[in-house]
Order: C-alpha cells, then sequence, then structure tokens
C-alpha cells in the first residue's frame, strides 16, 4: 500500500486549505451573491426575518404496523412537541401493491404504515384535523392514489382543499436515479405529476405538489455536489414538464419545495444548502424568467443522513445527529427530521425518537442559533465553498443539458452510475481508513453496545391482510368495476386523471387496483442493471 | 436483467456467487458495492438486482449453479425473505448453497436468521474486506459437501 499524502478533502473531493483569507473571495458581490434574506438570489435565506419569525417545523418521519398503530405514534408525537407530521408508508403501498398480493410477502406494515384503502387512511389521520396540522408524505410511484385518499379524509373532516398544508414527495425522478421505487416508465410517470400540480393549483394552493427531493441520492452513496446537482436538475425538470403541459410557471413555482440530506462533513453541508437557494433562484430567473420573486426562492425540509449512522456504539449517532441537525439550521432549512439512534438496526423505538426531537429542540432553544439569520455568511471558508459548490453543480447540469435532460441521462445510467462510483470510492476510503468513522474504523470496542429496538409483529400482515379481504367483501362491487374502468379509460384518453382517480378510491378501490390499471395501461418500468 | 461476467468456465471452478436485492426495497447502494468488491476479488458474481421475489431468487441460483447466494433487505422484511429463499432451496435439493446476507437488521434476528441457516449476516459499518473474506472461505468448505449434487 503506497499512500502519496493529500490534503483534507471535503465528502465531495474537494481539497480543503487550512485558512481562507479576502483573496479566496475576491470575486464575491453582497448584492449580486448574497443579498439580504428574503431576497434573490436569497444565499443568505428565503425568508427576512427566518427563525425569529418562526422556528423551523419539527416534522419526524413516522409510520409502521397498522393504521391504528402509526395513528397513536403521531398522536404521541405532536403531544411531545412535533409541528408536523410526516408519513413512511411501507415497502408494498409504496410500489402500489396491496397486502394481500404475493409480492407483499414479509414486507406489510415493516419500515412504513401499511395503507390499502381509504379506510386505512381515515383511521391514520384520525383526530387529526388536517387543516392545522401540516402533513408530509413520502409516496412517489402511487402519489396520486394515496392523495386523492387524503383529500377524501379531509373532505370528511370538513377540511376544505384550500386550507390543505401538507407536502406530497410525489419525485419520480429520483426513484429512478437512487430511491428506485416505481411502478411506469418516466414519461407516464411525469405526466402523473403534472395532474398532481394543476389540481394544486386550482384546488389546493397552500399544499406543496411535490418535494424534489436530493437526500435519497445521498442516501444512494452520491457527493454533496452530486446530490445538489441532480436534484435541483430535477427540480427544473419538473418545471419544464408542467410548463410544457400549460401550466404557468408563476401559478406553481411557488409551491414547489425541496429536501436535502444533512450529512458529516459541517461546513460542506452549509455551503451547499446556500448553494442551492442561489444556484436554484439564478437558474429559474435564466430559464424561466418567472414574474413572481417566489417562484425564485428555494425552500426545503433536511433529514439528517441516515446512511452516516453506525450500527457499532449506536449512542455515538446522537451525537452525529446533533451536529448534522445544526448544520441543516445553520443552513437556513425549512423543516427538519432528526434520525434516532436506532435506525440501522430497525425501525425507532419510542424512546430513541424523543432524545431525537429534543436534539432539535435544544438546537432551537438552548444553542441560540436561531437569533440571527444565516450566521456564517462572510466567513471566508462558507463563502468560497457556497461558490465552488454552486460552480461543480453547474458543470453537471451543463452535462445535464448535452446529454439532452434528467430522462435521457437516467435511461443512459448516467447519474445512477456517477452515485455508484462516488459510494465505492467512499467506502474505499473508509476501508483504507483515508476517513475515519469512529467506532467503527477507529475506537471501535470489542464489546458490542445492545440498544433496545422495536418490534413489528407478525400479526400485523395478517390482520391488513384480513381487514382487507373483509372490506373487499362489502363493497359496492358495480360501483367498484365501473370507478375502475372509467379510470382505465380516462389514462388511455390521456386525460386528467385526479377526478377519476378520486372517484375510484371513494369507490373503495385499493392503492393496488388502481396501480394494477397505472401498471395494464402505461406499463411497468424496468431498470437496465448497472454495475 | 442480468449482468454476468463472460469469463469462460474453468476446469477448475471458480468460486460463483448471486448476489441479489430480496423483496420490495430498492436500497442498492450496499449490495452493489459488496457485488462490485466480490468480483475484483476475483469471485463470479451473477448481480440479479432489485425487486426479486425468493422464488426467482431460488430458481436463479440453480440455473446459474452457484456455490452461495448474498441477499441484501433494507425493508425489515429479512425474516421471511430469508426463510422462504431457505426453503425454496431445500425443497429444490439444492440446501447446500450457502445463503447470506446483509442490511437493517437487529441483533436478535441475526441470531434468529443463523439458526434458521443464514451462514453470515453484515449490518452496516461492516468491512468490504471482512465480507469478501467470508465469500473467498466459502470455496473450500462447499465444495466437497456439494459434490453429490453434481
Amino acid at each position: 500500500m503506497t499512500s502519496t499524502p493529500k490534503g483534507p478533502r471535503n465528502l465531495s473531493g474537494i481539497e480543503i486549505r487550512p485558512v481562507y483569507g479576502p483573496e479566496d473571495v475576491k470575486g464575491l458581490d453582497y448584492r449580486r451573491d448574497l443579498g439580504v434574506p428574503g431576497e434573490f438570489p436569497f444565499t443568505r435565506g428565503i425568508y427576512p426575518t427566518m427563525y425569529r419569525g418562526r422556528l423551523w417545523t419539527m416534522r419526524q418521519f413516522a409510520g409502521f404496523g397498522t393504521a391504528e398503530e402509526s395513528n397513536r405514534r403521531y398522536h404521541y408525537l405532536l403531544k411531545q412537541g412535533n409541528t408536523g407530521l410526516s408519513v413512511a408508508f411501507d415497502m408494498p403501498t409504496l410500489m402500489g401493491y396491496d397486502s394481500d398480493d404475493a409480492r407483499s410477502r414479509g414486507e406489510v406494515g415493516r419500515c412504513g404504515v401499511a395503507i390499502d384503502s381509504l379506510a386505512d387512511m381515515e383511521i391514520l389521520f384520525r383526530s387529526i384535523p388536517l387543516d392545522r396540522v401540516s402533513v408530509s408524505m413520502t409516496i412517489n410511484g402511487p402519489a396520486i392514489v394515496l392523495f386523492a385518499m387524503y383529500l377524501a379524509v379531509a373532505e370528511r373532516q370538513g377540511v376544505e382543499f384550500r386550507d390543505l398544508q401538507g407536502t406530497l414527495q410525489n419525485d419520480i425522478l429520483k426513484e429512478y436515479i437512487a430511491q428506485k421505487e416505481w411502478i411506469c416508465p418516466p414519461a407516464p410517470s411525469l405526466k402523473i405529476v403534472n395532474d398532481i400540480i394543476r389540481f394544486c393549483v386550482e384546488s389546493a394552493p397552500r399544499y406543496h405538489p411535490v418535494s424534489v427531493s436530493g437526500y435519497h441520492i445521498r442516501e444512494a452513496g452520491s457527493t454533496a455536489v452530486q446530490e445538489l446537482a441532480f436534484t435541483l436538475y430535477d427540480g427544473l425538470t419538473y418545471v419544464k414538464s408542467a410548463i410544457d403541459c400549460g401550466l404557468k410557471v408563476d401559478d406553481f413555482a411557488p409551491r414547489l419545495s425541496f429536501f436535502f440530506n444533512a450529512h458529516n462533513d459541517f461546513f460542506e453541508e452549509i455551503a451547499k444548502y446556500r448553494a442551492a437557494r442561489r444556484l436554484w433562484a439564478r437558474e429559474m430567473k435564466r430559464r424561466f424568467q418567472p414574474a413572481n420573486p417566489v417562484s425564485l426562492a428555494l425552500r426545503f425540509h433536511t433529514q439528517t443522513a441516515g446512511c452516516a449512522l453506525t450500527a457499532q456504539q449506536p449512542y455515538n449517532n446522537i451525537v452525529r445527529v446533533s451536529l448534522q441537525g445544526l448544520a441543516a439550521v445553520l443552513g437556513g432549512t425549512q423543516s427538519l427530521h432528526t434520525n434516532s439512534l436506532d435506525e440501522t438496526l430497525a425501525l425507532p423505538t419510542e424512546e430513541a425518537v424523543t432524545i431525537a426531537l429534543r436534539t432539535q429542540q435544544i438546537i432551537a432553544h438552548e444553542s441560540g442559533v436561531a437569533n440571527t439569520i444565516d450566521p456564517l455568511g462572510g466567513a471566508y471558508y462558507v463563502e468560497w465553498l457556497t461558490e465552488r459548490m454552486e460552480a461543480e453543480a453547474k458543470a453537471y447540469f451543463a452535462k445535464l443539458d448535452e446529454i439532452g435532460g434528467m430522462v435521457a441521462a437516467i435511461e443512459r445510467g448516467f447519474p445512477q452510475g456517477e452515485i455508484h462510483r462516488a459510494a465505492v470510492a467512499y467506502q474505499k476510503e473508509v476501508d483504507a481508513r483515508e476517513r475515519i468513522i469512529v467506532g467503527v474504523n477507529a475506537y471501535a470496542e470489542p464489546e458490542e453496545h445492545r440498544v433496545p429496538t422495536l418490534r413489528i409483529k407478525g400479526e400485523v400482515e395478517k390482520k391488513q391482510v384480513q381487514k382487507l379481504r373483509q372490506r373487499e367483501k362489502s363493497r359496492n362491487v358495480k360501483k367498484l368495476a365501473s370507478a375502475l374502468g372509467q379510470l382505465a379509460g380516462v389514462a388511455e384518453a390521456n386525460g386528467d386523471l385526479m377526478p377519476a382517480v378520486m372517484a375510484a378510491v371513494k369507490a373503495e378501490a385499493t392503492v393496488g387496483e388502481i396501480c394494477e390499471v397505472f401498471r395494464r395501461v402505461y406499463g411497468r418500468y424496468r431498470e437496465t442493471v448497472s454495475l | 436483467m442480468r449482468v454476468r461476467t463472460n469469463r469462460p468456465r474453468q476446469k477448475v471452478k471458480k468460486l460463483r456467487v448471486l448476489i441479489a436485492k430480496v423483496g420490495l426495497d430498492g436500497h442498492d447502494r450496499g449490495v452493489k458495492i459488496v457485488a462490485q468488491a466480490l468480483r475484483d476479488a476475483g469471485v463470479e458474481v451473477i448481480y440479479l438486482g432489485i425487486h426479486n421475489t425468493p422464488e426467482e431468487i431460488a430458481a436463479s441460483a440453480l440455473q446459474e449453479d452457484v456455490d452461495a447466494i448474498g441477499l441484501s433487505v433494507h425493508s425489515a422484511a429479512h425474516m421471511t425473505l430469508f426463510g422462504e429463499v431457505l426453503t425454496l432451496l431445500k425443497k429444490k435439493q439444492a440446501g447446500d448453497i450457502i445463503v447470506f446476507g446483509g442490511g437493517i437488521i437487529p441483533e436478535e434476528d441475526v441470531r434468529s436468521l443463523k439458526k434458521m441457516g443464514v451462514k453470515e449476516i453484515f449490518t452496516p459499518g461492516a468491512p468490504l474486506e471482512e465480507i469478501v473474506k467470508f465469500v473467498k472461505s466459502i470455496k473450500t468448505t462447499s465444495r466437497e459437501v456439494r459434490g453429490g449434487r453434481r
């Protein structure tokens, strides 16, 4: 093993010098490149008052077992000071299968909540006022189905659509790139995304129809620069696709939001969030010329990096999450999920989640960092790094433009390949101890620390399947068949899917039945494996 | 949907391992890194990709005549999915194929899986070197046992 002495590099491979000074930010113009918070290019934050006006939303992602169990966890989280909800669905729901599908065996309620039909959704949000609690739903391929169910629950609660203020992840591009839970190929999937955006523009103007997500891209092994570049480029792709189908940029762009990862390299993450705001504002202006300045402002949710946690010495994860959460706050996030210490082992226990939530509360109320907007603005290193990350992301934009856009790039396996190479390089660095991970490749202890883990009981699947079969028996078969038939007709005619899906969920069609229509009409997506 | 190395079968059979994700989750970062590391270490790797059912895994394992199967699960469905693969292999008189895996798997389940017949489980943070070493050790132990089936 020969190793040439190298200076330290951040997780994007950018070499970091021992000190930075005025010459490193020579080109920086305060008004042009930073601006006051709340103004173009929004480098310092999207609101003039930031956390002085309102703290970020503390939104812990949760869901497991049956709708009843998850509903109980939501009430617990709200009681503990969680200020928004975030729903985790189980794997069958994410892939558009019912709990009794052969492919769902062993997966029901395991890593999220099992939702088959509207009745489950009603239980999930029982006694949660949807006009007051903002709900984020991590759902992509079948997003339109779960959104329709959510709307139907709101209706039954007597809540007007215009008062709904949640977020639908609904970011299918990053599924092909990184997360890999999909149903149909890109073209029809983007059409479904547009139908949802259009519905929100017309009927639910406070709701965020797409959360463009870099989180999963990073978890799949990308660098911070790749996360930044691919995510913003996905965002630009949605904007273009919505404009191409007749929507006006200012009608929907103010309701787009983003979702980033908070990984280990503290300043790199902060620079990433600042660069994201500036680059988004500039690219949106250059490419689409919106009239409303809000269309240029990048709002984002952050989750600390699951992939940065270790199974070894799990209590160390609390410290990692504190630093990652702090970076997100210093980077100006609008909402935050802090991971629990036990998440490399299983879904978190209630105790572990509470510590994670308390971590945010300590950052918010004890550390003093929320008092000042963009407190690191002007620091030579941070400004230099912000510029560098923006420049490297722009280089990716140029490459993606050249390939012919993100869909073409995905089909060619370009982002997938870049991410895989970065993941391999990172693992090699860790294995070679060029990167120290405490408790893993340094300071390891022979004795394993045990932490209690959450157990999902096997009977969840049985119970859910029984419930599903019972409900299926009591449905109005004629009404159901007609709703599904109409949906297929609309899909084949390339019409607006929202009303047809709404009608189908109200006729008690299941997630699997509706997605089966999509699979039949639009086809299934198959990945070309690249290794 | 299959990626395999194009090397001709040698006289002295090279260690052949099927690597795949089983079940519905698409978290393939780890499995791809492991597949590549094994290939780099000279193991013949058949990488099946994501979203495989236990039936598809067992059928491919037989068709490809592998010595071992490495499975990744991040959806907490490991007890069922590993269990089904083991049962199917036994049913097809291929219970001698070594099954190992990795993912988000609590310690308690690691113990149960081993009791069921899973040879080894690697959780987050496991060094690649350790995984490669484990797989390379399969060669000698399983070769004689498998003589009967060939």
